[in-house]
């Protein structure tokens, strides 16, 4: 039993970690390319506070593995399948309006993740819980802000971040779903099982929408499979850009 | 998306409470919100700062340094504004 719930705490940190991974990953491919220096130095810092979270789900995870596990090996030499993060955070970099709504759907859902973990009784994961929630906060900040600019602002960018949230609001209901891992995460007191957190994150959501004079879409399908190793074509890219100089020269360092 | 037509803003920072705020540089941005949240992200990110002051640079009104001789030429040669003519007692310090 113990060596399951062992398991069990690895494989959550592995989502835990992957969700930050994976979205850190895809707005560091923006670095020197976003739309205006500001934005470009603003989305690149996220980047780098999502990998600060990264690491800390990984060496964390790496000391539960034991052996000879680190958090290198975790973050670059998994096969797709084992990656367990959402398929939202994937999602390509297709235009501004994506990469705020993918940030701004990932945010709300980040944020009450986070204020839930503190209370986690494991001590690790809520130190961690809190010292991420400070970042998190602003990210959600920074990227509701852009969905009211967008949302508001010209006829053009209303066009075209409600193209975005079409696109990747079925997306969303994926983070709220529970995972076989997370529901004994639960259990075990030491994670959540995030369909506690649907009302008050469609309800935040829905705020800024409104207010941002973006269309809710209808229906209710969402994807998912991402938290049990199932994902989009894109994940597979990614990995091999991620993974290329681990998987050419093997244990190299700089 | 270009941000040329986007107004300048002037940045200033207090590095620590009790300090004073100084000019760090400027930024583009559409509005007061946006304004502060770029200058934390470019200006602060090296923890620079406990407070940012944001005002758009049109607001500013600058000396014309073609006027530099009137403005500031006639206190150069007041020597006597300067508090340099007391003889100070060997014991006192912190002057």
């Amino acid at each position: 039993m113990a060596e399951l719930n062992k398991e069990n705490l690895y494989q959550y940190l592995l989502q835990l970690g992957d969700n930050v991974m994976i979205l850190g990953h895809r707005l560091s491919e923006l670095c020197g390319h976003g739309p205006s220096l500001e934005t470009d130095i603003a989305l690149t810092n996220i980047s780098l506070d999502l990998f600060g979270q990264t690491r800390s789900y990984f060496q964390y995870a790496a000391s539960i593995k034991g052996d000879d596990s680190t958090e290198d090996k975790i973050a670059f030499l998994r096969f797709p399948n084992e990656y367990r993060n959402t398929i939202l955070v994937e999602q390509p970099n297709t235009d501004f309006a994506y990469v705020i709504t993918r940030q701004f759907l990932f945010d709300q859902y980040h944020l009450l993740l986070l204020e839930k973990l503190v209370d986690s009784s494991d001590e690790t994961i809520a130190a961690i819980a809190n010292k991420s929630i400070k970042e998190v906060s602003y990210h959600v900040r920074f990227s509701s802000e852009w969905m009211k600019r967008l949302g508001d602002g010209t006829e053009e960018s209303n066009a075209k971040i409600q193209e975005a949230l079409n696109y990747l609001y079925p997306y969303a209901g994926e983070l709220l779903k529970t995972s076989p891992i997370e529901e004994l995460a639960a259990g075990a007191g030491y994670g959540i099982d995030p369909d506690i957190l649907t009302d008050s994150y469609y309800q935040n959501v829905n705020q800024v929408l409104e207010e941002a004079t973006i269309k809710i879409p209808e229906g209710k399908w969402s994807h998912s499979g991402g938290k049990n190793g199932i994902h989009s074509e894109h994940l597979g890219f990614i990995l091999s850009d991620l993974q290329y100089m681990q998987r050419t020269y093997p244990d190299m360092a700089w | 998306m270009s941000n040329s037509n986007w107004p300048l803003w002037e940045v200033f920072i207090r590095s620590k409470n009790g300090l004073d705020h100084r000019h760090v540089g400027s930024l583009h941005a559409t509005d007061e919100e946006m304004a502060l949240e770029n200058a934390r992200d470019v200006y602060t990110r090296r923890s620079e700062g406990v407070s940012i002051w944001v005002v758009e640079s049109k607001h500013i009104v600058a000396s014309n340094p073609a006027d530099n001789g009137e403005t500031f030429e006639p206190a150069q040669d007041k020597v006597y504004r300067h508090p340099t003519f007391y003889n100070l007692p060997d014991g006192v310090k912190h002057i």
